[in-house]
């Protein structure tokens, strides 16, 4: 077990520490104040490594420690552990700013987020010719008005850094609505099936005569929305106007949104584009994102989503949208057989391309190839315009039919239901 | 030890394990073997009063956990079940509609005389309070409430919970506040399928269980399957850990390796040869994809070697 050897170093460094009290029944102030000191320098060592240890997890350690043996670092390690920890991702920090801060190594700091800030802009290409048209005085309502028309429709990889802005403005304005779903959960209601208990409630308000039935009925709700936002270098153009979206998308309903980026690794950025702010979502997510513009390993990485999130129930029932230009590294194969997996598991699986905004575009990369039976909807993601389409396509998501799931197991034609781009 | 921990115990009650090392003896005289840091969770929420939030891969042992410490403690078990759309009516109280119904009635066909409000007081008597698994744990403590698999409930079973969790108390308009004289030994368990509230964690201690390792694993295997023969466990626990590391769509558990076991001794086998693996397979896989994956490997490979 890795604890063991954890344990070992820490042991070291907590021993001087705690010598005074060795032999000593009552534990005297100044070492209670010891421990108390040391726990708070560790648990800043945590916050720093990423786990949010908050005040009253902190205080819950001290707690267990209290419980336990406190010159045992074992004992340590667990109270921490169990008191400050609260998913699988925080196991590792915790186990390196244990190693860190009983090892006498110095606490490092999380990664600032201004180089990553800059990538996010960085990604967008410099065409000087073109930037001083919006870049100059901001021109009268109307102009503005067409030019944003004309925006709406511009693909967003050929965009200059002045327009990129302004798009990014009617960006805010997106509003994705989620898909619902029925729900096992029942509310009141004017009609649908009779609720026993309140209507027997209220005969006895009446003195034990039911004179009126009383109503319930399954109430929607949103159907989790999942969407997979490639970030290699071939989608570099594209990756923060895709992240814009998923911005808009988490803010929208937060509680039935979630967004993971792939590249070479699968990266789960829902947490950081919380943030109300876009510019400060993008930021965190950026710096949370340790594969931007790298490679594409979508087979590897689509099947880690799988294996951690996916059929765990994050795609259960869900609407997946994979936004990837399908550029595959690795074996498409696996690619292949990832997606039917996320096909079974999933309500429908949405593939956007922006490549597929351009005119006489043919899915011909072998990703695509290996990819397209399993895909529901294939839609453009190039443009603003194009991503309104998308909301509309996310919101309706029909699932494919029983008639094109049986031709597409057949191996029979294609069920593709190609959103023209019109 | 920082704090003075003794409380009074009343002594009717067995005596609770006064260390993780004591926890650890009596879960294993049950049967149950935890590693260290299972133990020492499990001895903090004993003595902390917190809820337990386990993790884990399915079949890694967190509901039979809850069993094992309420067989050491000599507590109730109380079990929720969770679902999507639980609600408050079957999770912590509700009233018996049709028995008050039935006792209204009969009062007015006795026509005794009961004054408008005495009749109403009547109506909201504990007699007519169905207690489900949350009132039950709280009104019989102490006990051992195991709520399972949280993360099914939707997130408005959350609210509640947490507020029951939070003190220990579960207050009825009509009757009161129905508190715990001993809180109970909350245990939460969660596959992960969706991810819990933060609130609802902040105020339990987490704990990711991890599946045993090879030694622990025929441990488990001898203490709880007493009939299966010491080489049929070892090679049943060294196939099943291989199993783990094939990259499967759902790596066996302990209790999958249980019923892999359960089953070659139903069929008569002595020990694990590539024949009766591959006909009992389907007790340990449960993925078509990977039965196909694990029969195509070299049958040898996996199941043979002593």
């Amino acid at each position: 077990m890795a604890a063991d050897q954890l344990v070992d170093e820490a042991k070291e460094a907590l021993h001087p520490l705690l010598a005074p009290n060795v032999g000593g029944k009552d534990p005297l102030p100044a070492v209670v104040r010891d421990v108390v000191d040391t726990v708070l320098g560790f648990a800043r060592t945590l916050r720093h490594a990423g786990v949010a240890a908050s005040p009253d997890r902190v205080e819950a350690m001290l707690s267990a420690i209290g419980h336990l043996d406190v010159l045992d670092p074992t004992a340590v390690y667990w109270a921490g552990r169990l008191t400050l920890c609260a998913s699988p991702d925080d196991l590792d920090r915790y186990d390196a700013a244990f190693a860190a801060f009983f090892g006498g190594e110095a606490p490092h700091a999380r990664r600032s987020t201004g180089p990553e800030q800059q990538r996010v802009v960085q990604s967008a290409p410099i065409e000087s010719s073109a930037a001083g048209e919006d870049g100059g005085e901001p021109a009268d309502l109307a102009t503005r008005a067409s030019g944003d028309e004309v925006l709406r429709h511009r693909d967003v990889g050929e965009l200059t850094i002045a327009e990129r802005d302004q798009l990014r403005r009617l960006f805010t304005l997106l509003v994705p609505a989620a898909p619902m779903r029925p729900s096992r959960r029942r509310r009141p209601a004017a009609h649908g099936s009779v609720h026993a208990a309140r209507t027997v409630r209220r005969a006895l308000r009446d003195g034990g005569e039911v004179s009126r039935l009383m109503y319930h009925r399954a109430q929607p709700r949103p159907r989790r929305v999942v969407l997979l936002v490639d970030v290699s270098g071939s989608m570099s153009p594209y990756a923060d106007a895709l992240l814009r979206f998923a911005h808009a998308a988490v803010r929208a309903r937060p509680a039935s949104t979630e967004v993971f980026t792939i590249g070479t690794r699968l990266t789960r950025v829902t947490r950081e584009l919380r943030l109300r702010d876009p510019d400060k979502a993008l930021a965190a997510s950026g710096g949370a994102i340790p594969d931007w513009s790298g490679g594409t390993r979508l087979g590897e990485v689509l099947k880690a989503f799988l294996d951690r999130w996916g059929q765990r129930g994050t795609a259960r029932g869900a609407v997946v949208v994979v936004c990837s230009d399908g550029w595959e590294r690795g074996g498409i194969e696996l690619l292949g057989e990832q997606m039917a997996r996320l096909h079974r598991l999933a309500h429908a699986v949405v593939w956007v391309n922006p490549h597929k905004g351009r005119a006489g575009y043919e899915p011909l990369t072998g990703g695509m190839q290996a990819a397209l039976p399993s895909i529901d909807h294939f839609v453009a993601g190039h443009s603003l315009a194009a991503f309104e389409r998308l909301v509309g396509v996310i919101e309706r998501t029909p699932a494919s039919s029983p008639l094109a799931r049986s031709r597409r197991a057949s191996g029979r034609g294609r069920s593709l239901q190609e959103d023209s781009d019109a | 030890m920082l704090q003075d921990v003794s409380e009074p115990t009343p002594p009717s009650r067995p005596v609770l394990p006064g260390d993780p090392d004591a926890l650890a003896a009596a879960l294993a005289a049950t049967g149950y073997l935890p590693d260290e840091g299972l133990t020492t969770a499990a001895y903090l929420a004993l003595v902390m009063h917190r809820p337990l939030f386990l993790e884990g891969e399915a079949g890694v042992g967190k509901t039979a956990l809850a069993r094992a410490l309420a067989e050491v403690t000599g507590r109730p078990l109380y079990r929720l079940q969770c679902y999507e759309g639980l609600e408050a009516s079957q999770a912590l109280y509700d009233w018996d509609f049709g028995r008050q119904l039935l006792h209204l009635r009969a009062a007015e066909a006795a026509h005794d005389g009961h004054a408008t409000e005495e009749l109403e007081a009547s109506l909201y008597d504990r007699r007519f309070l169905l207690a489900r698994p949350l009132l039950q744990a709280l009104e019989d403590s102490p006990s051992v409430l195991l709520v399972d698999e949280v993360d099914r409930a939707d997130d408005e079973f959350e609210a509640f919970l947490l507020e029951v969790l939070s003190d220990f108390t579960i207050s009825i308009p009509e009757l009161g506040t129905v508190r715990a004289e001993t809180p109970p030994l909350v245990v939460l368990t969660s596959n992960r399928t969706r991810e819990v509230h933060d609130a609802l964690k902040r105020r339990c201690l987490y704990h990711w269980l991890e599946h045993p390792d090879f030694e622990r694993e025929v441990a488990i295997l001898r203490s709880r399957l007493p009939q299966v023969t010491e080489e049929l466990a070892r090679q049943v626990a060294r196939a099943t850990a291989k199993l783990r590391t094939l990259d499967l769509l759902k790596p066996p558990g302990v209790a999958e390796a249980m019923d892999w076991a359960t089953a070659l001794h139903a069929l008569g086998a002595r020990e694990l040869d590539p024949d009766t693996a591959a006909r009992t397979l389907g007790a340990v896989l449960k993925y078509r994809e990977d039965t196909d994956r694990v029969q195509a490997l070299a049958r040898g490979a996996l199941f043979g070697g002593g």
